[in-house]
């Protein structure tokens, strides 16, 4: 029999159902992979898998009285350590929220234990969600469990879900949450050979998701596969009355929708994702997945989004100009970190509190966003970032009258090593360069593993569809994933 | 145009006055929480997670206080804006825990409108004056901190952290404490009409802004200072009286007035500074991205605008107009919500009591409850809603005087009995045999007595001391006990007087 660890959502769940194994075998057997690979990946913020055994016996016990069990119903899973967990401390990776524990449960959690699902416990992150390499963690790096070829450099899972990311490749758990505000889902799935997606900014309430950039901020699944990551989602998504921005709109039956067949569609390839200095395999393996595309039936036709170059940048106003602003909040007044120096006022702790509670990533940002929002630079920079967001909305729009989805690289290269762009914010900036576009403007988008770079380690395409097309893009994203085969794992060696 | 001058060493100053009014919204819960708002509660037991800005908190807006604010722009003839926005306001303080007040600063729900102060001779307005409002939007309160609980530190209490208020922005209309205690009134009894406000000052309820600046008559406008939270009316005339002749002071004395947020001590009715421009925060504003825009429609505004009661213009104007009161007495039973429902609810019950019109009665019940019960409950040190004699009560005293059954003096002793013993008027009447008499012949027997008593001046009468009438009326009554009918005896004198 497959190794339970190696099943994934569906598979587990339809085992469970079928009485093939319990749900507390499954719960043990991933609670047992969490703590051995926890001193050398560190994917996870605290392990919790007492909470995994208790919703899986709720599950077994459901199951003997004959009772309908949920869409998630005896899987267990990792929960990114930015959704608040009644009970369990949530940090969102930093110190200054180290020792906090919520009275309330996050929508998106509270729905995914509803359906069925338990916690092994809280993935590691970029700290408040800031970061794409997973190195602004207080709680330490998160460590790929791929490596190089001959090499046992550690390298970054992503981020800034590469707690999520790396639980997944290691088989740590079948799927995870993530948050995506610039490409936190996509790009570590890109680098981890998982699939990840990034809903309609909307389609997840943001309530008791510890906030970066409101206005991007957006729940998404995790998982080793297509299939899995919609029926997640689908138990994930949902309008949410608490939430002002979360769409009222009923979920869709994505997963039995799903369907591989892409004849009759139009799959668009932005001419400016053809990015100076991009590595030729990530050229090669975007033309393999055109080369998908069309054997799966669609016409593949070139699109412009003219304004592209300008996305990386206006996310860079626009997402710590929020930031700046949403963790103003964390002033050691009511909760988390407070340092009082002896004899301080209250301007005194501010200072102490925030130099002490916040990692350089998130004060760097929220510099950032002090800056651009300052009297007599507004309108240089938020002002004009909005702007430029707006007219990235258009050129996708525009797209799609001619396509149905879009198909390029998730990240411009494969995994770097941990330590390579940590002292250069630029460059490390520039590996969301073709995820902030969809984000901007809050379209659907996911990636899917599509092969192995030279050094042996994956490569991700990503799909953008059209606002509430999530359907679209999971079609894409299952055509592909049958055409690439993608079957490695990387080697245990921790 | 106000004449009101400041008299400098130099010569005269012109005032120029702007009033930002914040005023808490009529509402169970807040702006973005479904917390009670209660006043008075115990420190932090109104408190939501939202309120309390924990991590993941979003706020949600409360549709009730949007009606309020539109409502109360209705009710000054504003601009609704059926597009408008939330912005952050971002500061630093313990009472604010998002570390952002939720406010709208590029896009007020409603812009321009305006109100109309009365003429008031005595208080120095001349005439009528419209005061524009510049605009009115809708923000969060902050919380309160406590600085005496504790030798070393300070507590917080978060009860009004997130409360609606509605900052209703005057233009810089008004030219003398005056006039600016004329609008605080004004928008203050508006405010309590439309119910979008309780208008309790002492509570916080309502509180100003004062906007000040001194110039030359017909100068351009000077530089202004702002005293903050100044809470009642009194207070805002006096910061202004003050602030004025403070900036003419400085301004004679060779100095410049430096704009500047100041404070106003009720202690000395004087202002001092609290902080220069200089210090000024950067708020980076932007708009809320945890909020949408703000859309009203049609339907709603109509509900809004079918909601508004009659409003104290046209209350005023048709007391005047259909019930014939005097502009004086128009305007007293007009300035306040408790005084006009008191004077309504008694109106119905009077004219209802005497089977006549209401307008029949109108000016006998506007009379009779300014001149009466609002003097008798003034010594009493009791307001209107705790008057002793309800409106049926009075409605009962009324109607004896109407019918005839006693008199108006009469009435004032049996109102006296009534507030203390809580009697009704009939029954008063006739324990105590106050039944006026009507009577020709027992009249008419008392005035040929007083005829005779007095020959010498029915003499000087009949020469043309025509003043000496009041005088045998008086002494009929007095010997009738003052339950003669009035009509009655002067009908008699004059055909016995010839």
């Amino acid at each position: 029999m497959t190794n339970i660890t190696d099943l994934g959502v569906a598979a587990i769940r339809d085992g469970v159902a079928a009485g093939q194994f319990s749900a507390v075998e499954v719960a043990e057997a991933f609670n047992a992979n969490v703590a051995a690979a926890q001193s050398a990946l560190n994917a996870f913020i605290v392990a919790t898998p007492e909470k995994a055994i208790e919703a899986a016996k709720a599950v077994d016990a459901a199951r003997s009285a004959g009772q309908a069990l949920g869409p998630m119903a005896g899987v267990p899973i990792g929960m990114k350590d930015l959704f608040a967990t009644e009970g369990v401390q949530t940090t969102a990776a930093s110190r200054m929220l180290e020792c906090f524990v919520p009275h309330y449960e996050s929508t998106v959690s509270r729905k995914l234990w509803e359906a069925g699902a338990g916690m092994l416990g809280k993935l590691n992150l970029d700290q408040f969600a800031m970061g794409s390499s997973n190195e602004s963690s207080y709680f330490g790096n998160v460590i790929s469990p791929w490596q190089r070829r001959g090499s046992n450099a550690q390298l970054t899972p992503g981020g800034s879900s590469g707690g999520s990311s790396a639980a997944i490749a290691a088989r740590l758990a079948p799927a995870a949450t993530g948050t995506d505000t610039g490409g936190s889902i996509r790009q570590p799935a890109a680098y981890t050979g998982t699939v990840g997606i990034k809903p309609t900014y909307g389609r997840c309430s943001r309530w008791g998701v510890v906030a970066y950039a409101s206005s991007l901020d957006q729940a998404g699944s995790m998982a080793r596969d297509v299939t899995d990551c919609s029926i997640m989602l689908e138990a994930m998504a949902g309008f949410d009355p608490k939430d002002s921005t979360s769409l009222d709109l009923a979920v869709p039956a994505w997963t039995a929708s799903l369907s591989g067949d892409l004849k009759g569609k139009k799959v668009g390839i932005p001419r400016e994702y053809r990015v100076d200095g991009m590595p030729a395999e990530v050229d090669a393996i975007w033309e393999q997945g055109i080369a998908w595309a069309k054997d799966a039936g669609a016409e593949v036709v070139e699109v412009s989004l003219p304004h592209t170059k300008y996305a990386l940048a206006a996310y860079y106003i626009i997402a710590p100009a929020e930031a700046s602003s949403n963790l103003a909040r964390y002033d050691g007044v009511r909760y988390g970190l407070r340092d009082l120096p002896d004899g301080a006022g209250l301007q005194d702790m501010y200072a102490a509190t925030r130099a002490a509670g916040f990692g350089d990533e998130v004060k760097r940002r929220i510099l950032i966003g002090t800056y651009v929002l300052s009297a007599g630079f507004y309108d240089a920079y938020y002002t004009q970032a909005q702007k430029v967001r707006t007219l990235i909305s258009q050129d996708f729009a525009k797209a799609f009258e001619q396509v149905d989805v879009l198909l390029t690289p998730t990240a411009p290269s494969a995994a770097f090593a941990l330590g390579e762009n940590v002292d250069d914010p630029l460059s490390m900036y520039l590996n969301d360069v073709f995820t902030v576009p969809a984000s901007l403007a809050g379209l659907p988008a996911m990636s899917v593993p599509a092969g192995l770079d030279a050094q042996g380690l994956p490569l991700g395409l990503q799909i953008i569809g059209r606002p509430l097309d999530e359907q679209g893009v999971l079609n894409a994203g299952l055509a592909i994933e049958a055409r690439a085969g993608f079957t490695a794992k990387p080697e245990k060696w921790w | 145009m106000s004449t009101y001058r400041i008299q400098g060493a130099t010569g005269d100053w012109e005032v120029v006055i702007g009033l930002e009014v914040h005023a808490q919204v009529t509402s169970n819960s807040k702006l973005f929480s479904g917390s009670a708002t209660a006043f008075g509660a115990e420190p932090n037991s109104q408190v939501s997670l939202i309120d309390a800005a924990m991590p993941g908190m979003l706020p949600v807006l409360n549709g009730e206080c949007i009606r309020q604010a539109v409502r109360t722009g209705m009710a000054i003839d504003a601009q609704i804006n059926k597009w408008s926005r939330f912005d952050r306001k971002n500061y630093f303080y313990a009472d604010l825990p998002q570390g952002y007040q939720i406010s709208q600063l590029y896009h007020p729900i409603v812009g321009e409108g305006s109100l109309t102060i009365e003429a008031d001779e005595k208080a120095g307005i001349p005439e009528a004056k419209v005061i524009g409002v510049e605009r009115i939007h809708v923000e969060q309160d902050a919380g309160k901190l406590m600085h005496d609980q504790h030798p070393t530190m300070s507590y917080v209490d978060l009860n009004r952290s997130g409360v609606a208020l509605m900052e209703i922005v005057s233009r810089p209309d008004m030219n003398s404490p005056a006039e600016a205690g004329a609008y605080l009134s004004k928008l203050r009894t508006i405010l309590r009409y439309v119910g979008s406000c309780d208008g309790n000052m002492d509570q916080g309820s309502m509180r100003a802004d004062v906007n000040v600046s001194v110039r030359r008559p017909g100068d351009e406008l000077g530089t202004r200072t702002e005293t903050k939270n100044v809470n009642s009316v009194r207070f805002v005339m006096q910061a202004i009286e003050h602030e004025a002749n403070r900036q003419v002071d400085v301004i004679e004395g060779g100095g410049k007035i430096v704009q500047e947020t100041r404070l106003f001590d009720p202690n000395t009715g004087s202002t001092r500074s609290m902080r220069s421009k200089e210090d000024a925060h950067d708020y980076r504003y932007f708009p809320d991205p945890d909020l949408l825009p703000l859309v009203l429609e049609d339907a709603f505004l109509e509900n809004c605008r079918a909601s508004l009661p009659e409003l104290p213009d046209a209350k005023r104007a048709r007391y005047e107009g259909e019930l014939g009161l005097s502009a004086y007495n128009a305007a007293v039973l007009t300035a306040d919500v408790d005084t006009f429902r008191w004077f309504e609810a008694l109106l119905a019950e009077t004219a209802l009591a005497q089977g006549k019109q209401p307008a029949e009665v109108a000016k006998q019940a506007a009379n009779w409850l300014i001149s009466e019960l609002f003097g008798a409950l003034n010594k009493l040190g009791k307001s209107l809603d705790e008057s002793p004699v309800s409106h049926e009560q009075a409605a009962e005293l009324l109607a004896l005087v109407g019918k005839g059954t006693i008199s108006g003096s009469i009435a004032k002793q049996v109102l006296e009995i009534m507030l203390e013993t809580g009697e009704g008027a009939t029954a008063i009447v006739e324990r105590e045999g106050l039944k006026q008499e009507s009577d020709t012949g027992a009249i008419e027997a008392k005035v040929d007595e007083i005829l005779a008593a007095n020959s010498d001046k029915v003499e000087q009468y009949r020469g043309g001391k025509v003043a000496l009438f009041g005088f045998f009326v008086g002494q009929t009554m007095k010997a009738m006990q003052g339950k003669a009918n009035p009509g009655v005896i002067n009908e008699i004198l004059k055909s016995k007087l010839g």
